[in-house]
């Protein structure tokens, strides 16, 4: 697949809040108004499309060659972890304006699916370093924009009436399920049509 | 006694982890297509838990303060990966079917918020309980998303074979015209805000009474 079908999959087709439902804890609990919402977004696609990378070369460089494929989740898991640790020191010392925007979500990014979700994607769709990067970089976007779009819409919820039972948490999920509903315009046919396959 | 019993109790009904904690929700509404798959993912969540609560809680007083999230999660992906490679040996349909949200067990934030909130505070009975009871809740309320999800969204009850049995149950009247999009993305997340909104209802009905 080209390196734009992989861009286009992995930010409509399979986005990963609306079709996968990776990442859906911060979707909703960091939804509510949209600076943190692009904060949550920027450091998200920041780290996916570095531990794709980095899950990458330890899977096909380390675990492949020793035979030790079956620890990957062990062994992904961790390198995120540390990964996360090692960028949140970075920013903080190379620049601390981002630091300042980005700090509260990245120990927060350990525990979201969709990090480990798009490193165990690309293992197994056998894809290549750079298509690794892409597919982490897309997952990072669509879930950048999906947070987006839901926080204008809870934005605009705030100041409308809502029934009670349904104030908070259920209007955000069926909101989410409409939105979803426009998203299955974009399905395979899409690639297929603009011939990205 | 009773406090075990408490223990036990709580996490099926007042600290339900999906409807009343919210926490775990990918996994929750990526397999809840199938009935199957959704009690093959809560029996898998439950071992987990009961496995990783115990060994955490028997650990509790070893494992240094500063690094207790990586610990622990070294604990729970090592019992992800022993359930990964059982259901791939025995029952591969459901590994196949629970795909990628097998190994995303390790992220499902029930398992690391028991850990942190339960588990390195109790001892290693009342921490078991709560596992059991949590993963009990969990498996519960993914059943009945995907009971109602494969019921209207495909007019069938997908279990597992058994003998004679095909493990399939049609539903006459639905199967035929089923409101497909229940059993797609968009239903899922229509579904889990209607029945959230539903338990906040019965929370502020059992408020005021």
């Amino acid at each position: 697949m080209s390196y734009i079908g992989i861009l286009v999959t992995y930010i409509f087709v399979q986005n990963f809040i609306l079709v996968q439902f990776m990442g859906l804890c911060p979707f909703i609990g960091v939804s509510r108004n949209s600076e943190s919402a692009i904060g949550m977004g920027m450091a998200v696609t920041f780290v996916t499309a570095i531990a794709s990378v980095v899950c990458w070369a330890v899977y096909h460089f380390l675990l492949v060659p020793f035979d030790l494929d079956y620890l990957r989740t062990i062994a992904f898991i961790l390198v995120i972890a540390a990964l996360v640790q090692l960028v949140e020191m970075v920013i903080k010392k190379m620049s601390p304006a981002l630091y300042k925007a980005l700090g509260i979500y990245l120990p927060l990014i350990t525990t979201n699916c969709a990090v480990l979700g798009i490193a165990i994607i690309a293992i197994d769709n056998n894809y290549n370093m750079l298509e690794s990067f892409f597919a982490g970089l897309a997952a990072g976007l669509g879930f950048t924009m999906a947070i987006i779009l839901m926080s204008n819409i809870r934005e605009k919820l705030e100041t409308t009436a809502v029934r009670s039972v349904f104030n908070g948490v259920p209007i955000a999920f069926i909101s989410a399920g409409l939105m979803a509903l426009a998203f299955m315009a974009f399905d395979k046919s899409l690639i297929v049509n603009l011939h990205l396959a | 006694m009773a406090s075990h019993m408490y223990e036990l109790k709580k996490g099926i009904f007042k600290e339900n982890p999906t409807f009343i904690i919210m926490l775990g929700m990918c996994p929750t509404l990526g397999v809840s297509t199938q009935v199957s798959n959704a009690l093959g993912m809560g029996a898998s969540v439950l071992f987990v838990l009961f496995f990783s609560n115990i060994v955490i809680s028997m650990l509790r007083k070893v494992i240094p303060d500063t690094i207790r999230i990586p610990s622990y999660i070294v604990v729970i992906a090592s019992f992800v990966t022993i359930v990964e490679m059982v259901l791939h040996a025995f029952v591969p349909s459901v590994y196949a079917a629970l795909g990628v949200y097998l190994p995303l067990i390790v992220v499902n934030c029930i398992i690391l918020g028991r850990a942190e909130a339960f588990a390195n505070k109790n001892t290693v009975l009342d921490s078991a309980l709560d596992a059991i009871g949590m993963g009990i809740g969990f498996t519960l309320s993914l059943t009945l998303i995907a009971l109602i999800r494969e019921i209207f969204g495909a007019g069938t009850i997908t279990l597992f074979p058994m003998g004679s049995f095909s493990g399939v149950i049609t539903i006459p009247g639905l199967s035929e015209s089923p409101v497909r999009v229940l059993t797609l993305a968009a239903g899922a997340l229509l579904v889990m805000g209607y029945l959230k909104a539903f338990f906040q209802w019965k929370t502020s009905r059992s408020e005021k009474a």
